[in-house]
């Protein structure tokens, strides 16, 4: 850091002859600066031994050591450490809610399929990202659907009310996503129209539904919705969820869709204009393309913060991961486990929402070195 | 859309009438078009849901605020009884949502202004500890945090017979957390009063100081004879006027406690699991804020003369919040909106006791759902509000 500080020109043969001190790589050294650079800093560091030494021995002895981790009931359980024999136990249940046993191979198609046909968006050099985006938001929502609900080719119906778990979080959570950002995207290009009756609309539509909590949202599509429509129309439950969701996470999309196209400079507006392109082919060729891309790391953002908010759907009902966990309380033959499936729960939205976090900074980087090559040329 | 491209075709194939290729003419058609939509759909709801509330015997209207509610709530600030009406639950929801937002933005900020310091700590175990905090808790769902909190933690404390006690005065167990209350005698209001002259005192002082610093160039440690008259003068007042203040202690009667402050289990799971999620937040806002100022800043603030305490808090800060507080304000906004998810462990917020129990009751969902929504609207302008009024205060004034 410092001969870059100090370099002048005349300097600079200097700087290149003393070439700053490699760091130390003594560890004792290491400490010393690290950790016990001043009388404040080594209580500090104290401090944290100190409640690592209280929190971390105690809770590895409790989930490994002490742990029971095979059988088939709760005698098999010792009660010295926690009792894992539990969650194997509702393993299935977790991850299929009330999906008949002898179709649940419906459920692993479709997410294999998923699986599948995410890989390439994560690999760099892959080409054809855009239409494969496109197949997966319109296409693959439908086909699962029709797997999971069943009623065409010969696949017996299985009802929404027996979704549950991890797939009912999953169906809910790609949903959501799916449809949130379109909606999103035509929001924020409303809230910037120059139209002022299509500007108030969106702009009443986003702060509507940013200003209010999700739990009123969903409370409003389970009891008023069946209200706005004649009564010979049912709306399915989990139906009624997802409109809600996707009602209002499209409010918080479009706030950071709006991010992204503010901060495109007024040239390539004007530029598309010149071009003599029309409203629509401006925004899809020239301006989305480049907004969208700066908004990903506040589009990822809203992903995290959707996929945990499904877990909100138990207050209306559904049973989602969450709520199919915490409905296994209640099983007489299993109670007082309740911390081990909070942490089986907690493990699985956690994975989750880290990976699409580590994701979404990879992507931050990756555009960032784009924009700065782009910047020194 | 395909609708307007007809048109199009057929007003330019004319060639009488090039109305069409007015754009501000266009965009007039295409608003009208959009507003009828609106305004169509919105005429179709209204019409359904009139439909299907008379098919189903509820009327329209508030009158149902003023009938009797017949049910009681556990924790309330206000007077309330089970022959309370309607829109006095509403009122004691909104006290009980006001309480745990505005405790849980106290802690939050602290929480989170500690953890995000932390974060940069020089001290390497430190920074970790604190990014192992972030990352565990922002990636959990929130909801999950309450159950925890609430079914995992709080529902296995002891019995009130077997309670954990700190020196007979505080009691923990799995009714709640129960606080001696100050009982204040005649003579207290002395105390108050010698407490706020001690306040303006102080605050005139300060601005003696900052004046006089400014002519003389030198310093008054205002603050700390500020501080110490602060507590030394309301102490003397309580001495002289014979300690006009009591506790009462709670004790346990039959099965429960009596007397004291309660801190109902739902209310302390709702803060912590609000409070320590919301941190999380918090602390990464601290620490881009913070990470935000130029180092050369600190260095020429240094170079001034400036001690490490002074290059804090006059130079590095100042500069930090503008990038804290608008970020800090959506947080803020967060927390008060999640505290709605009291319903799920029945604390009696607004959400649980009128969007809950009251809709239960009466059917009147539309009116019910409609005036909670616009609490926590009003409520999130008001937030927004103050934090801009805020923020416009503390923004960088440019040529």
């Amino acid at each position: 850091m410092r001969h870059q500080t100090t370099e002048g020109s005349s300097q600079r043969a200097v700087a290149e002859a003393l070439r700053p001190p490699r760091p130390s790589r003594n560890p004792a050294v290491w400490l010393r600066r690290n950790l016990f650079s001043s009388p404040f800093n080594s209580l500090l560091t104290l401090f944290g031994l100190c409640l690592l030494y209280l929190t971390v021995p105690p809770l590895l002895q409790w989930a490994l050591i002490d742990a029971d981790w095979i059988g088939a009931g709760r005698a098999d359980c010792s009660g010295q450490g926690a009792c894992w024999v539990f969650i194997g136990d509702r393993l299935n249940q977790f991850i299929y809610g009330f999906y008949p046993h002898g179709e649940q191979w419906r459920v692993n198609l479709g997410f294999a399929l998923l699986a599948l046909l995410l890989v390439p968006l994560f690999i760099r050099g892959f080409r054809h990202k855009r239409p494969l985006l496109a197949g997966l938001v319109l296409g693959y929502p439908l086909l699962a659907y029709l797997l999971f609900y069943g009623g065409v080719f010969a696949l017996p119906v299985v009802e929404t009310h027996k979704w549950g778990g991890l797939m009912l979080t999953l169906s809910i959570a790609f949903v959501g996503i799916g449809l949130s950002l379109p909606f999103g995207v035509l929001l924020a290009l409303g809230r910037r129209s120059e139209m002022p009756i299509i500007k108030a609309a969106s702009i009443t539509y986003i702060e509507l539904w940013r200003g209010v909590p999700l739990i009123t949202v969903l409370f409003m599509a389970s009891v008023m919705l069946p209200l706005f429509f004649p009564e010979e129309v049912t709306l399915d439950k989990l139906l009624r969820a997802m409109i809600g969701i996707v009602m209002f996470q499209s409010a918080y999309m479009a706030e950071v869709v709006r991010g992204g196209l503010q901060s495109i400079p007024k040239g390539q507006y004007e530029a598309a204009e010149a071009l003599g392109l029309g409203y629509w082919r401006r925004m899809a060729l020239i301006i989305l393309p480049q907004a969208l891309r700066l908004a990903i790391p506040g589009i990822v953002n809203t992903f995290i913060a959707l996929f945990k908010d499904t877990t909100l759907v138990l207050i209306i009902g559904l049973f989602d991961l969450l709520g199919i966990v915490q409905q296994a309380f209640a099983d007489p033959d299993w109670l007082g486990f309740s911390v081990e499936g909070y942490i089986f729960a907690g493990a699985v939205y956690w994975a989750f929402c880290f990976a699409m976090s580590r994701w979404s900074q990879r992507l931050e980087r990756d555009l960032g070195q784009g924009s700065q090559r782009r910047a020194g040329r | 859309m395909s609708g307007n491209a007809q048109r199009k075709r057929r007003s330019t194939g004319r060639g009488s009438w090039t109305g069409w290729h007015d754009p501000r003419l266009r965009a007039l058609l295409l608003q009208l078009l959009f507003l009828a939509a609106v305004l169509a759909v919105l005429g179709y709801v209204l019409h359904n849901t009139l439909v299907n509330l008379e098919s189903r015997g509820i009327s329209t209207g508030f009158a149902f605020l003023s009938t009797e509610a017949g049910f009681g709530i556990v924790q309330t600030l206000i007077d309330y009884s089970e022959t309370s009406s309607f829109g006095r639950t509403f009122v004691v929801g909104l006290l009980n949502t006001l309480l745990v937002s505005a405790l849980g933005i106290l802690l939050a900020t602290l929480i989170g202004l500690l953890i995000g310091v932390a974060r940069l700590s020089p001290n390497w175990l430190i920074a970790r500890l604190a990014a192992a905090y972030v990352e565990v808790f922002r990636n959990i769902p929130l909801l999950l945090q309450i159950f925890f909190w609430y079914f995992a933690v709080l529902r296995t404390l002891p019995h009130p017979r077997q309670s954990l006690s700190l020196g007979e005065a505080v009691f923990l167990n799995l009714r709640g957390l129960y606080l001696p209350r100050p009982i204040f005698e005649p003579g207290f209001e002395f105390v108050l009063g010698t407490a706020v002259v001690a306040a303006v005192a102080a605050l005139l002082l300060k601005r003696w100081s900052r004046r006089h610093r400014e002519r003389t160039g030198r310093q008054v440690p205002a603050g700390w004879i500020g501080l110490v008259a602060l507590f030394a003068l309301p102490g003397a007042t309580f001495a002289l006027t014979g300690t006009p203040l009591d506790w009462e202690l709670p004790s346990l009667t039959g099965f429960n406690f009596r007397g004291g402050i309660t801190v109902i289990p739902e209310l302390a799971a709702l803060l912590l699991a609000l409070s320590i999620y919301t941190a999380a937040f918090i602390a990464e806002i601290v620490r881009a804020g913070i990470i935000g100022v130029p180092v050369g800043q600190n260095e020429a603030a240094a170079a001034l003369g400036l001690r490490g305490g002074q290059r804090l808090r006059l130079v590095v800060l100042p500069q930090a919040l503008r990038g804290i507080i608008p970020p800090l304000t959506s947080q803020y906004l967060n927390l008060l909106k999640n505290s709605s998810l009291a319903t799920a462990i029945g604390y009696p917020d607004l959400v649980n006791v009128f969007a809950g129990t009251t809709l239960n009751q009466t059917g009147q969902a539309v009116e019910v759902i409609a005036m909670t929504m616009a609490v926590y609207l009003t409520l999130s302008l008001l937030i927004s509000l103050l934090m801009n009024w805020y923020n416009a205060r503390i923004a960088l004034t440019e040529r």
